[in-house]
């Protein structure tokens, strides 16, 4: 019996759900984590009424970014070293599917705390951070980041410095996103025009990152 | 050392001599920079001797994916190495201009953060790669990444094409209306610029490339005589 590529995508993110729903260990992690990097940022930065304009698009990605890694790291090591990779990789499956799994799992996840996190900083800073143009950056760059994520971190978990590995051979990487998705926040949250050209960019940045992790994902897991 | 490889060096050596003439002596004054304009044969064809350099190492990741001689991998690391120096050398030669033209060592711009994003993209490649153990899978992995590596390559070859608001002067075709210090490239510039840049752009790179590769050749014999030794 062959399971179909759809079937086998919504089951690898749906374990990857139902891990987390039973120990729910992960999602709380990356909340309380990004509640404290935000906590940081405010007192690090001082952030007053003027800063927090300037700031609050980079304050978001940041956290964004820094929570995301944790997810990331954690969701490839346990595959790593429980064995369910190499099980994976014997199922008669895409090498594909096998990735977008576990980009959807990680991309859920992410996009669970940006989306708890949105109307928080609505609150705290004052600003209409729920503006669908906002959310819908926000996936976008959590789409993308993801993308390149689930690559580095197949790849970095099986080094030796895993956990320092990923954040140093990503992040550079990672760049462009911050950069465009950055722009393109404060572009929303200031009501310039020029969100929409950033908004793009950073879409054609996130495509380009799918395109090719997808490309390059059966080399980093078959050897 | 390979009888083409020993006249390539040569001819490097003399090329850059000659280059250097042409840029120091041979060509004019700017008007309005001065001698440090003369920076500028340097600095820009750096960035391409570093294009070549990450273009090479892009083709040798390439290769390595696509089945081929694991010797491509050394091709793709000498390629990081080369690139790496060059773009270091193109970023330095920048702030150093910078420095009385726009008044400052370092500033925000995109092109000059792109720059600096591939430099730091090149040097989590060389730290990734001391991160693994085995060969086989560091050889797989690290083509994996150079070929990820490149798209900041382009970006930066790119960015000031997208993103318009930069003080970086463009001087094949039209400069960004805010561009600060920026020249014409008479006929002048190009007397001096043309040779330098073909020979940062082809023989510099291709020469360090060849004697890093052969140095990593040696390294490996090296290992494996050490693990045989140790065997015995």
């Amino acid at each position: 019996m062959k399971t179909s590529y759809v079937a086998a995508v919504l089951a690898i993110a749906g374990k990857d759900l139902r891990v987390e729903l039973r120990s729910r260990e992960l999602l709380s992690l990356m909340l309380i984590f990004a509640l404290l990097s935000i906590l940081v940022f405010s007192f690090a930065l001082e952030l007053d009424r003027v800063a927090r304009e300037e700031a609050v698009s980079g304050v978001l990605w940041v956290t964004l970014i820094f929570a995301s890694l944790l997810g990331l790291n954690r969701s490839l090591a346990q595959e790593y070293d429980q064995g369910n990779l190499d099980a994976l990789l014997l199922a008669p499956l895409s090498r594909t599917a096998i990735f977008i799994g576990k980009f959807a799992g990680n991309a859920l996840f992410t996009g669970l705390v940006a989306l708890l996190l949105l109307p928080l900083m609505t609150a705290l800073y004052g600003k209409n951070m729920l503006d669908p143009r906002l959310v819908l950056t926000t996936l976008v760059g959590i789409a993308g980041f993801c993308a390149l994520g689930t690559l580095m971190a197949t790849l970095t978990v099986k080094t030796r410095a895993r956990e320092a590995l990923l954040p140093v051979a990503m992040m550079p990487l990672a760049l462009p996103f911050l950069l465009t998705a950055v722009r393109a926040t404060k572009g929303i949250l200031t009501n310039a025009t020029e969100w929409q050209a950033w908004f793009q960019l950073l879409a054609g940045v996130a495509l380009i990152y799918l395109v090719l992790c997808l490309l390059l994902f059966r080399f980093v897991v078959e050897e | 050392m390979p009888r083409l490889l020993r006249a390539l060096t040569i001819a490097t050596v003399l090329g850059f001599a000659a280059t250097l003439y042409l840029g120091l002596f041979a060509a004019g004054t700017d008007i309005q920079q001065g001698a440090v304009q003369r920076i500028f044969y340097i600095h820009m064809p750096a960035f391409f001797g570093a294009f070549t350099a990450f273009g090479l190492s892009l083709f040798g990741g390439i290769m390595v994916l696509a089945g081929k001689s694991a010797d491509w991998d050394k091709l793709a690391l000498a390629g990081v190495e080369v690139g790496l120096a060059f773009a270091l050398i193109n970023l330095l030669t920048g702030a150093i201009w910078a420095r009385p033209i726009w008044n400052t060592w370092w500033t925000w711009d995109p092109r000059l953060t792109s720059a600096a994003i591939m430099c730091l993209t090149y040097a989590a490649y060389l730290m990734l790669r001391a991160g693994f153990d085995d060969t086989e899978r560091r050889r797989t992995f690290m083509s994996v990444y150079s070929i990820l590596g490149f798209v900041t390559v382009l970006i930066t070859l790119f960015i000031i094409r997208i993103v318009p608001e930069t003080i970086h002067p463009v001087i094949v075709g039209a400069s960004p209306q805010n561009a600060q210090g920026s020249f014409e490239a008479t006929s002048g510039v190009m007397l001096a610029l043309a040779p330098s840049l073909l020979l940062w752009l082809t023989l510099m790179p291709i020469t360090l490339m060849w004697h890093r590769y052969r140095l990593e050749d040696r390294l490996e014999s090296l290992n494996r005589a050490k693990l045989k030794a140790l065997s015995e």
